[in-house]
């Protein structure tokens, strides 16, 4: 499968990104924020970082970028599209998830490792998550409070589209395993259609036992499986 | 013409920024506070021009760019 990892400016966790790829043997490129094209892949991540500095607000200015005019564009067209960190904040400012990510709560960067709860198992980011197993990855962020309205967030509800919540070693998405005050404890949601996703933790630092856990390869493993399926699908 | 945006957090939106800059008011002594929010300002110059113009580009900018209307709300003024 190929795979395009985005690099604005001040983008820094695409070497991670290609690399996790890469590691699971699949193929991967860079794709520059000026790029009007993707080329041909079958997913997009959009990595973390600083993009532009996080000035004005994060992400507020990588969302025009030339190149996300074409991730819009596949994202229309079905492909699959993950955000990561300042990814997802990208995602938010683009209108492609409903929301946004604020300040974390205590005001501190929290630079730790965080457990997941997977609340949906029926989409291209979570069907390789073994049921109830909580993953453990990594976060480092300042901004990863996630606010949504009321209205968004009984629509995510029930629409099941929070796909991970934060939560403790026992699974349990507890107000104390909450790094940053996201609402619900929301760490991760995809849109209507379930071929976009974001999350503020950093799954592409959990591929290998060096870096503590390997639980990040489940949500790649989760994609990979949903795009050979496809293959196959349409072959069939 | 010089136009000023004032971009501020949405009541339902947690600030802690605020909240923290009034912890600090009380404890520097000043009484009375009852609530801070923390936002941002824009100064933006504009070669001459019209006044109604400039201020429907500006109030679309706003809306679009310089302010997240899931988060924040805006004030434009233009002079």
């Amino acid at each position: 499968m190929n795979f395009a990892v985005l690099q604005f400016p001040a983008s820094n966790c695409d070497q991670d990104a290609i690399h996790a790829i890469r590691l699971l043997g699949h193929s991967a490129r860079y794709v520059w924020h000026k790029e009007n094209s993707l080329g041909a892949v079958d997913a997009v991540v959009v990595p973390g970082g600083f993009s532009y500095g996080d000035y004005l607000r994060c992400g507020a200015i990588a969302r025009f970028s030339p190149v996300m005019q074409a991730v819009q564009q596949f994202a229309a067209n079905g492909g699959l599209v993950l955000g990561i960190c300042n990814g997802f904040q990208v995602l938010a400012e683009a209108g492609m998830l409903p929301g946004a990510l604020v300040r974390n709560r205590d005001l501190q960067f929290h630079c730790e490792h965080i457990h997941l709860k997977t609340l949906a198992a029926d989409t291209p980011f979570t069907n390789w998550i073994p049921a109830g197993k909580p993953l453990r990855i990594p976060i480092a962020h300042g901004e990863g409070c996630y606010f949504a309205d009321d209205e968004t967030l009984a629509l995510l509800k029930a629409g099941n589209r929070i796909l991970w919540q934060y939560c403790n070693a026992n699974g349990e998405p507890t107000d104390a395993a909450n790094p940053n005050g996201s609402l619900l404890n929301i760490a991760g949601i995809c849109n209507e259609r379930r071929n976009v996703a974001g999350l503020m933790p950093h799954p592409e630092r959990a591929c290998e036992p060096l870096l503590g856990s390997i639980d990040g390869r489940l949500i790649f493993e989760s994609i990979i499986h949903a795009l050979e399926s496809k293959t196959v699908a349409e072959a069939a | 013409m010089k136009a000023k945006i004032i971009v501020t957090p949405k009541k339902a939106v947690l600030d802690p920024q605020g909240k923290t800059v009034q912890k600090a008011l009380e404890h520097m002594g000043y009484s009375g506070i009852t609530a801070v929010h923390v936002g941002k300002y824009l100064e933006i110059e504009l070669d001459g021009g019209d006044k109604e113009t400039a201020r429907r580009q500006l109030n679309e900018a706003a809306h679009k760019f310089l302010s997240n209307p899931v988060i924040e709300d805006f004030k434009l003024e233009i002079e």
